[in-house]
Formats: C-alpha cells, sequence, structure tokens
C-alpha cells in the first residue's frame, strides 16, 4: 500500500511517499535528509508526538510544559487528562519534571516561574 | 548618553545585543514594554523553534530562555515595564515607566525590534453585528497559554496562517471542537508541518477558497455562514453553509509595528510595512537599525535571531566610526519575488539576501542579475508565500553592479 505523509520533523514539510505491507515499511521517496526517513518509519508503525501545553502552580498561574520525548499519537487525550489535573510547586525551571513517567516520557517545564 | 538603545526585548532585541556586547560595546540598555524578556515567544508554548539555530526541537519559553539567560550573563541592563513613546531623527528616545516618570536618553545607535501586530479583524468585511465570541489568534492564544482560560467550546477559525493552526491544535487539546479553517486562498499560509499535526491529526477541515459570509448572533455568536469563493475571491452564493459556533478565531497575518520608525522619520517600505534597509539592517537614518518582526514578518524565529546578530555587529561598527567607502546598489524585483531585504546595498561584501514570493511556483529558477550579467541563478522544487526563502551573494558578484534585479522565472 502507498501512503503519502508530510514530514512534520523539520519546517521543510517534505512531502514524503511510502509503501508499506503488513506495518512493514519497503520504500521511502520524497525525504531531503535521514531523519525525514526515520519519521517516515515511526509514523507508519508506532505515531508519536509531543505534547506542549500548561500546568497550573499553587499560586493559581501556569507554566508552559512538554513531553520531554514523543508519546504514542493515539494516547495524546489521556496524557492531556494527566497534565490537566496536575499542580506544579513552585517555584519551577525549565527542565523540572513535573510529573513522572507518562506513557514513557516526563512532564517536564519549559518556562520558569517564581 | 549612551552607546546603544534597543526597544523590544523580545528575540531580535536580545541577540542585537549580545551581538553588539560580543563585538565590543558594552554600553547597551535594552527597554521593554512588557514585564519580561522574550517578547512573544513567551505565548508560543508549542515547540518547533530553534533547529535551524541550536539543533534542537525548542518550545518558544525555552528558545527565549537562552537568549534571557545570556543577557543575564552578560549583565546588559534592561528596564522592563517601560514604554517608549518617540524616537528622534537625532536618537534621542523617550520612554516612561512608574519608577522614572517620563525620561530621554540620547544614544550614539538606536535598534528597532519592536516586533509586530495582528492585523485587526475589524479590517474584514463580513456581514452581521460583533457580538461576543470574535477574537484573533493570536488573542486567543494569550487567554489559553497565558491565562488558563479557553475562550470557547465549538471554534471556526477564519485563516490558516500559523498562529490559527496552532491554535486550532492548542483548543482541540483543551477540550474544544474545532469545526472547520477557512482559507480565502487557493493554499495555506501556513507550514505543511502543521497543517499535518495540527490540523489532519485531529480531522480539523481546511476550507481552502472558503470565507466566512455572515455572523450569527447578538450577544454571543451562534454561528457562522461560510461560502466558497470563486477566482475573484467573490463568494458564490450556492456553496453557502452553516455552522453552528460559539467562537470565531482571525488568523489573518500579521504586520510590523512601526509608529515609533515613523516618529523617527525612517523610511517605510509599502510592501513589508517595515523600514528599508541595507545589509547592515540600516534603515535611511544614519545609525538606527531594524530587526526581527518589525523589519518585516518571519515565520521562523531562527531568522530573526539571525538577522538581529548583523543589526547588532552593524551597530557597533557604526559607534566605533567604521567607514568603509559606500555605493548605492538598489535591489529590485519583478513582482513573482514580492520584496528583498535588505532592499539596498551600501556596501560591497557577502550578503545574504532574503525574499518572499507572491504565489505558489513549482519548478522555478531563482535569477539574480546586475541589470546586464546574471549573477546567480538557482532552482527551486517549490516556493511559497508562506516560507521566506534566501540567496547569498558574494562580494566578487557586486563589483560592477549598479543595481540587483531579482526574478523567478518558469519553466
Ligand atoms: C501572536 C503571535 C504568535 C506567533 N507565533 C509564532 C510561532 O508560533 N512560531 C514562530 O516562529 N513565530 C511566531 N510568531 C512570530 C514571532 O513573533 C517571531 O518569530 C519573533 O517572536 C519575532 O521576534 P521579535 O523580537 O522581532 O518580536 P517580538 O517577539 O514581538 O518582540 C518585540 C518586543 O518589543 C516590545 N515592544 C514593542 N513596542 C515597544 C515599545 N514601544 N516600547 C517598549 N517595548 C516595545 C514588545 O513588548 C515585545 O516584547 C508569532 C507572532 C505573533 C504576533
Ligand atoms: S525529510 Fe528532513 S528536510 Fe524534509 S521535512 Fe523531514 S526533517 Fe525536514
Amino acid at each position: 500500500m502507498e501512503r503519502k505523509l508530510t514530514c512534520i520533523i523539520c519546517p521543510l514539510g517534505c512531502e514524503l511517499t511510502v509503501q508499506v505491507e503488513d506495518k512493514k515499511v519497503l520504500d521511502i521517496k520524497g525525504n531531503t535528509c535521514p531523519r525525514g526517513k526515520v519519521y517516515a518509519e515511526s509514523e507508519c508503525i508506532n505515531p508519536q508526538r509531543t505534547i506542549t501545553s500548561t500546568v497550573r502552580c499553587n499560586d493559581g498561574g501556569l507554566v508552559a510544559v512538554k513531553t520531554d520525548k514523543p508519546i504514542p499519537k493515539d494516547k495524546m487525550t489521556e496524557c492531556m487528562a494527566v497534565i490537566n489535573k496536575a499542580v506544579a510547586t513552585l517555584p519551577v525551571s525549565i527542565g523540572d519534571v513535573i510529573v513522572e513517567d507518562v506513557f514513557g516520557s516526563n512532564i517536564v517545564a519549559t518556562q520558569n516561574r517564581k | 548618553m549612551r552607546d546603544l538603545v534597543i526597544i523590544g526585548g523580545g528575540p531580535a532585541g536580545m541577540s542585537a545585543a549580545i551581538a553588539a556586547y560580543e563585538n565590543g560595546v558594552k554600553d547597551i540598555l535594552i527597554l521593554e514594554r512588557d514585564e519580561s524578556l522574550g517578547g512573544i515567544l513567551q505565548q508560543c508554548i508549542h515547540n518547533g523553534f530553534g533547529l535551524h539555530k541550536f539543533g534542537e526541537e525548542l518550545t518558544g519559553p525555552e528558545y527565549a530562555w537562552k537568549y534571557e539567560a545570556k543577557v543575564r550573563e552578560l549583565g546588559i541592563e534592561c528596564k522592563l515595564n517601560t514604554m517608549v513613546l518617540d524616537v528622534s531623527e537625532d536618537k534621542v528616545v523617550t520612554a516612561t515607566n512608574s519608577e522614572d516618570g517620563i525620561f530621554q536618553i540620547q544614544a550614539k545607535a538606536v535598534i528597532l525590534a519592536m516586533g509586530c501586530r495582528e492585523r485587526s479583524k475589524g479590517a474584514l468585511n463580513i456581514a452581521g453585528s460583533r457580538p461576543a465570541g470574535i477574537y484573533s489568534a493570536g488573542t486567543a492564544q494569550k487567554f489559553v497559554n497565558m491565562k488558563g482560560y479557553l475562550p470557547g467550546k465549538n471554534v471556526v477559525i477564519l485563516g490558516s496562517g500559523d498562529i490559527g493552526l496552532i491554535m486550532a491544535r492548542r483548543m482541540t487539546l483543551e477540550g474544544a471542537k474545532v469545526h472547520a479553517v477557512c482559507e480565502l486562498m487557493p493554499y495555506s499560509g501556513g507550514l505543511a508541518r502543521n497543517i499535518e499535526q495540527c490540523l489532519n491529526d485531529f480531522n480539523i477541515p481546511l476550507k481552502l477558497s472558503h470565507t466566512i459570509v455572515k455572523i450569527h448572533g447578538k450577544q454571543r455568536v451562534e454561528g457562522v455562514t461560510i461560502a466558497k469563493v470563486d477566482e475573484n475571491r467573490r463568494p458564490i452564493k450556492e456553496t453557502e453553509e452553516y455552522i453552528a459556533c460559539d467562537t470565531i478565531l482571525f488568523s489573518v497575518g500579521l504586520i510590523p509595528e512601526n509608529e515609533l520608525s515613523k516618529s523617527a522619520n525612517v523610511e517605510l517600505s509599502g510592501i513589508t510595512s517595515g523600514a528599508v534597509v541595507d545589509q547592515d539592517r540600516q534603515t535611511s537614518v544614519e545609525g538606527i537599525f531594524s530587526c526581527g518582526n518589525v523589519l518585516h514578518v518571519h515565520d521562523l524565529v531562527d531568522y530573526v535571531s539571525e538577522e538581529a546578530e548583523i543589526a547588532g555587529k552593524a551597530a557597533v561598527e557604526y559607534i566605533n566610526g567604521n567607514k568603509d567607502e559606500s555605493v548605492s546598489i538598489p535591489v529590485k524585483t519583478d513582482g513573482k519575488i514580492r520584496y528583498t531585504v535588505p532592499q539596498i546595498i551600501t556596501k560591497k561584501k557577502d550578503v545574504s539576501v532574503y525574499f518572499r514570493v507572491s504565489n505558489i511556483y513549482k519548478n522555478v529558477t531563482v535569477k539574480v542579475t546586475d541589470g546586464e550579467n546574471v549573477l546567480l541563478s538557482k532552482k527551486r522544487v517549490k516556493v511559497a508565500p508562506g516560507e521566506m526563502e534566501s540567496v547569498t551573494l558574494k562580494k566578487e558578484m557586486l563589483e560592477n553592479a549598479k543595481e540587483l534585479y531579482f526574478s523567478l522565472e518558469e519553466k
């Protein structure tokens, strides 16, 4: 089966044409760099996304967060539910882990808050 | 008297400050009207920044922090919560804050880095009253990401610029339903990756050649009528469709914020709405430089930082009184290439010229001539208005140039 994908790894957004059979990638065309190939393989076999959002702090404010690794795409909604329940205790620095091990990734702060 | 005053503490202002400091000018003052540095990046919490510059994917606040940390480490002075009111042609900067009241600073050089603002919805002609529930995408971004407040549950977005696409995903993740993104043009102004990961991932339809023809509701938005448009961008009556919604987001483009440039008598370009600059990002007023989104709208912050470094270095040369032999080579375009930055070359040295095209073109050659001879020709598989392009011209190429002419040749 032929699948058309848009590579989301960098702003170039190459159009990829992938041959897949039974969850096996046979051929990839259209990638400008090797990262596109890695993306196409992952997208066909186990699609993943990085989630960015905000978490409430104990003073009522917000701090921006992300998953430090991409998580399975079909877990995005569940991941958001975890993020929306979490409360961060101030102070928070960039890189601090707010919630551990959410679908194999940590939720980490991407902002400094005093 | 100050050596260098920088107006705006966004990525452009911070990079310019760091570049100037590292090139020898230490007496620098950054004036920022917000309570923190970072500019608009503070509300852009999604990732996709810095791939070009740092080789890693950062979120907006993380990208901003790399620069803020450096500004602090170098001890560059910043006045926050300080609004600049006026800049004069002879580089007197008038500003105000609650501590110092209104004050004036004479600068040797000024860098304008005030960023851009969103085109307002008022500029759009849509029938119906103006009920509550209509926001620009950037305002919605601020509400959701900085205040934690979701502006609505059922959303239609007009315009497919990147901020609109990013907000479609953001609001969906926070539990809203985005019913459609309508784009007047037959193509999206946003990046392909954002259409994929912000719309396609969530099955949000992108309706190209569509617009909102009527907004329904008196107190609060109750719905919109959308329609397909013909080649002349006129709505086709038979294609009208009603969508119930409580919120409309506009993502119809950004425009440089140049009130201060005007007060300093800086010549502005009718095309970019930013200053006309030379290769050093110096404006028509000597010693006043411009960079970042106030100069022209960038889609990638990485290029903002790069441009600001050029301005920062050049300001140092100006302050130190280095005067190379100066020339005046205008850079012209054929219309398919909509504009270039710089618009004029005043020194013969290697120079990168950034440009945007006016439509989507496939399999084209970008040609640069000096009026007679072809200096450079580069093939591009695809160029689009949403994506900034660049070419580098070598010093030798400028040797006999009286003008530079940029054109796009289709096969
Ligand atoms: C709503 C919005 C969302 C965006 N989202 C993205 C995105 O997702 N990805 C992306 O790559 N780009 C995005 N951009 C573009 C982004 O703005 C640029 O990439 C980059 O931030 C531009 O940097 P800058 O320093 O030129 O401007 P800005 O970041 O806008 O910084 C300008 C600074 O100048 C200050 N200022 C302005 N006037 C005055 C004054 N009179 N006195 C004192 N200070 C002043 C402002 O407060 C601000 O801090 C977005 C732009 C907007 C408007
Ligand atoms: S294939 Fe490489 S160059 Fe193309 S979009 Fe993906 S990462 Fe970017």
